[in-house]
């Protein structure tokens, strides 16, 4: 069970720096991660689009995890800005949690 | 336990903000890959290392003692460490690295100017006032840290009047061409490779290489920058044969060392992963990135024998 955050609904809507409304949720991006992250990124933007901040905190780790290195952009069929997304997500945890 | 995420961005977001760079190496250190080469201070055109390679050997030594330190009790320490690290650099007791690998690293920032020179590029150094692009800090999150550095690199540039970068690495190249753009209103300076900038400039070989390697493409000039055809073309101008391994071009597989500022285990895990494809096609591999370099070189364990592009290109063309 997770509660719907408003606020981090708030947030993530002001970002321009965040977009996955296009994620059809197929799977190719987890399926090419060279990390082999499960969660990547399709299951962790359909947490953020809803809203589940407890759900996106969980995954911390996977989240600083990412390489970066765009191997789920380059064969993302919905064109998402994954690379992008989850630099997003940094930010907003490096300030929520970490008070950066 | 592993290292602490808030504390180690912080500690390399501290070193950004009050030394200029994530990892603060004296400015002898910086410059002296340059002596000798007379390069003029300030140009409209210069040669910007962005530090990244005088960087790698501090970089490598600092993450041969976080590996020790994460899933030990040390890395309890590491909060501790950023309030330390306030007052005194930790960072450069943490990291001494022998000066053979300095040399080595400053060695490919030679081969780059040699090269320019060679192309008919006329070029400038900025020596002490050149400034690291903040690379990693833009990777892992820490947007305001980074816009307050990105206008300081920026302002040095507008100092000695720079209207053109030439880089030497990817990570440095996204920066200036691709991540500052979106940062500083106004910003008007011209970004390529020294790879776009000699291909531009048809330089032409002097040697024949009569080799056989397998390339290894950064992700960043790969994905970012779309820069795929420069290398290739200088080394098979210079006679290399250029082989191509499982995943490579658009598709390349990350060498892992984004990870390594965070997770030491889980980019030495990708690199193992991402050697033994190579090792399948041809005993050289070429790469072109620093990171790239020193993490394929940690998990080579000299299986195959790795070398930065400008190593060949130096021998053909100078």
């Amino acid at each position: 069970m997770a509660l719907v955050n408003p606020g981090f609904v708030d947030a993530v809507k002001q970002s321009e720096a965040f977009n996955a409304s296009a994620c059809m949720n197929c799977g190719v991006c987890s399926a090419v991660c060279p990390m082999g992250i499960e969660l990547l990124p399709r299951k962790l933007f359909r947490y953020v689009l809803l809203g589940l901040e407890e759900k996106v905190l969980e995954n911390t780790e996977t989240i600083y995890s990412c390489l970066l290195c765009k191997m789920c952009e380059a064969n993302c069929p919905a064109r998402v800005h994954i690379a992008e997304n989850v630099r997003f997500l940094r930010s907003y945890i490096n300030k929520k949690v970490f008070k950066l | 336990m592993p290292l602490p995420t808030g504390d180690t961005i912080g500690i390399l977001a501290d070193n950004l903000r009050m030394r200029n760079s994530v990892l603060p190496i004296s400015a002898k250190s910086a410059t002296s890959w340059a002596r000798g080469l007379h390069l003029p201070r300030g140009a409209k055109t210069v040669l910007y290392t962005g530090m990244m390679y005088q960087l790698i050997p501090y970089i490598a030594a600092m993450s041969k003692a976080q590996a020790g330190i994460e899933d030990s009790f040390l890395a309890n320490f590491v909060k501790l460490g950023r309030q330390v690290n306030k007052v005194i650099n930790i960072s450069a007791f943490m990291a001494m690295p022998p000066k053979s690998m300095r040399e080595t690293y400053n060695r490919l920032l030679v081969n780059i100017a040699l090269l320019l020179q060679r192309a008919g590029v006329q070029f400038g150094y900025l020596y002490e006032d050149e400034l690291y692009s903040g690379a990693l800090v833009y990777d892992l999150g820490a947007d305001d840290v980074l816009k307050a550095h990105a206008r300081k690199v920026y302002g040095t540039f507008q100092k000695y009047g720079v209207k053109n970068v030439i880089t030497v690495d990817p990570h440095t190249t996204n920066m200036l061409r691709s991540v500052y753009p979106t940062l500083l209103d106004g910003y008007d300076l011209n970004v390529k490779s020294y790879l776009e900038v000699l291909v531009e400039r048809n330089i032409e070989p002097k040697n024949r290489l009569d080799r056989e390697v397998v390339i290894h493409d950064s992700c960043v000039y790969a994905r970012y920058e779309n820069v795929l055809n420069e290398q290739r073309t200088l080394l098979k101008n210079a006679g290399v044969t250029v082989k191509e391994p499982a995943y490579s071009g658009k598709f390349t597989l990350c060498c892992g060392g984004p990870a390594e500022s965070l997770y030491p285990k889980k980019a030495r895990a990708r690199a193992e992963a991402r050697v033994k494809q190579l090792k399948e096609v041809a005993r050289n591999c070429v790469t072109m990135c620093p990171i790239c370099y020193v993490n394929l070189q940690k998990a080579a364990g000299g299986e195959i024998e790795l070398a930065d592009i400008s190593s060949y290109l130096v021998q053909a063309y100078c």
